[in-house]
């Protein structure tokens, strides 16, 4: 349906500005928001909530209770994951170990989420 | 009283063209995505086209009407997944809006549909950011919806330009 060879016909002046200034949006995006630091906390939220913040240094599993029901959380060496959900989709556990800061694991279901928190957080104090 | 109501040749024309981009619709919902979220929105081609052809109030229409019943259809009327329907087909209705006046010797649907895909993620992302997440960390998908916004939003905006064409004789 699409001719490959004519596709620059259908695109204008305009429409090469919209695609650089798109595309530079785009590595900004990633420059700004994708921080490669290794994580040393987890954050866990339920609903609009903080539930607990919890050193990633530790082996353990945490019990949270969302609106679906019971969630598990898995924390290990560094890392941490939804090891178990009551939601359908279960994208979350998919999502599998979660180890950078700033890396986020949701689960809009049953309203839980993970956050993985650097070092240094500046506005960590805030959260207590 | 419903029996004084005629439609109109344009209700027809709408209710058409409403029923075709819900079937994309579901085709869409169907096919599984490798990122939760991240979808091609053909159903989009739909909007930008009759906006192209008929003017915005038509494609308004057919892209409401599309969110209204594709979410009864897939049994989520109401649900957050509705919410982030319309979220996003409101702010990129928003967007083309604004984008109808850009100059059309050198913006095509190429660019309405670029703008628009960014329109979509951020009416997604504010809803999930300030509604269903209230959490700073979902800052962190946004350069993946971004990625996907402009790669499926310049393929749905060349097959509009391609639809659009004039049929050569």
């Amino acid at each position: 349906m699409l001719n490959l060879k004519s596709l620059h016909k259908y695109l204008l002046l305009g429409d090469w500005l919209v695609l650089l200034l798109a595309g530079l949006l785009v590595c900004l995006s990633f420059l700004s928001l994708w921080q490669n630091a290794p994580a040393a906390k987890v954050q866990i939220s339920v609903a609009d909530k903080v539930y607990a913040t919890y050193s990633l240094n530790q082996a353990r599993e945490i019990h949270v209770r969302g609106p679906l029901g019971k969630a598990v959380i898995q924390i290990a060496k560094g890392k941490a994951r939804f090891a178990k959900s009551p939601c359908n989709s279960q994208y979350c556990v998919h999502q599998g170990w979660l180890s950078k800061a700033g890396q986020v694991a949701i689960c809009i279901p049953n309203q839980i989420s993970l956050a993985l928190v650097g070092e240094a957080k500046p506005y960590d104090a805030l959260n207590y | 009283m419903l029996k004084h109501f005629h439609p109109s040749l344009e209700d027809h024309r709408i209710a058409k063209l409403a029923a075709f981009a819900i079937a994309l619709h579901m085709l869409e919902a169907v096919v599984p995505s490798p990122l939760p979220g991240v979808k091609p929105g053909i159903a989009n081609i739909v909007t930008l086209y009759v906006m192209c052809q008929y003017g915005f109030a038509k494609a308004a229409w057919v892209s409401l009407l599309r969110v209204l019943a594709s979410s009864l259809l897939l049994g989520q009327f109401l649900s957050p997944g509705f919410a982030l329907s319309l979220a996003g087909a409101g702010l990129s209705l928003a967007c083309l809006y604004a984008g109808m006046h850009l100059p059309k010797r050198w913006f095509g649907p190429v660019s309405l549909s670029i703008l628009a895909a960014f329109a979509h993620i951020a009416g997604q992302l504010m809803v999930v950011r300030f509604w269903l997440i209230p959490h700073a960390g979902v800052a962190y998908l946004v350069p993946v919806f971004a990625v996907a916004a402009l790669f499926f939003g310049t393929i749905n905006g060349l097959i509009t330009a391609q639809l659009l064409k004039p049929k050569a004789h």
